[in-house]
């Protein structure tokens, strides 16, 4: 299951539920919810306990917020064609709004 | 593979609009199939042709026309859902008794069964949303 998010932990509980209600998996943060993936971000901790998940963030959204130099590590930057491949390869996406 | 995308947010509210429009743009980049847009909830106000923003930024309901034409995409609008916000075409027109029409080229107005036969037909579907 890919688990996309896209509101920062700041704003929603979205990271919260999925971390609490999702198997595993991947989770892609796009939009807002990349915010999760900066260093000392209140997503550090959350993202680093939650290791079942391979966790991936998307570059553009990084950039447009000033955030590229600042990702965690564990993280995997993709661009938009990288989000297309994260969807084909699992069988089912889940974006929690 | 074919997609199907799901669309739930109108357009300049937060990102999704632009967010699914970028994402559509790949999949056709990459050599998939988008078997459908569908437009639900806000998302219909993606389908007026009304829209004038500023000349500088993006016009995201004539970049959705675009994008349709040129990939001769399926981009449906949900009927109940663009009632309740007046997203209208000759048909509701007539049937609503109402003086204008504002559906832009590209989209249709149809119903909730497009959106499960988009589920059903697809090999993926992704939302977008608020």
């Amino acid at each position: 299951m890919l688990n996309i998010i896209n509101k920062s932990p700041l704003d929603r509980g979205s990271l919260d539920t999925c971390l609490q209600s999702a198997e595993g998996g991947a989770i892609l943060l796009i939009e807002d919810g990349v915010y999760a993936a900066t260093k000392g971000s209140v997503g550090e901790a959350k993202l680093k306990a939650a290791g079942k998940f391979k966790v991936y963030a998307l570059g553009p959204d990084l950039e447009a917020r000033g955030m590229a130099d600042r990702v965690m590590d564990g993280v995997t930057v993709v661009d938009y064609g990288g989000f297309v491949d994260l969807v084909a390869e699992h069988k089912a996406s889940q974006s929690w709004l | 593979m074919k997609f199907s995308i799901l669309i739930n947010e109108g357009p300049y509210t937060h990102q999704a609009s632009d967010s699914a429009y970028q994402f559509a743009k790949s999949v056709l980049a990459k050599g998939h199939e988008i078997f459908r847009i569908f437009f639900y909830h806000d998302g219909v106000n993606n389908a007026t042709r009304l829209t004038t923003p500023p000349q500088d930024d993006r016009n995201i309901v004539n970049r959705w026309s675009k994008l349709a034409e040129e990939h001769k995409l399926d981009m449906v609008v949900c009927v109940a859902a663009a009632q309740r916000r007046g997203i209208v075409d000759e048909g509701e027109a007539k049937r609503n008794g109402k003086d204008a029409t504002n559906l832009a080229p590209g989209f249709r107005i149809s119903g909730l069964g497009q959106l499960i036969e988009a589920g059903i037909q697809a090999d993926r579907m992704v939302t977008f949303g608020d």
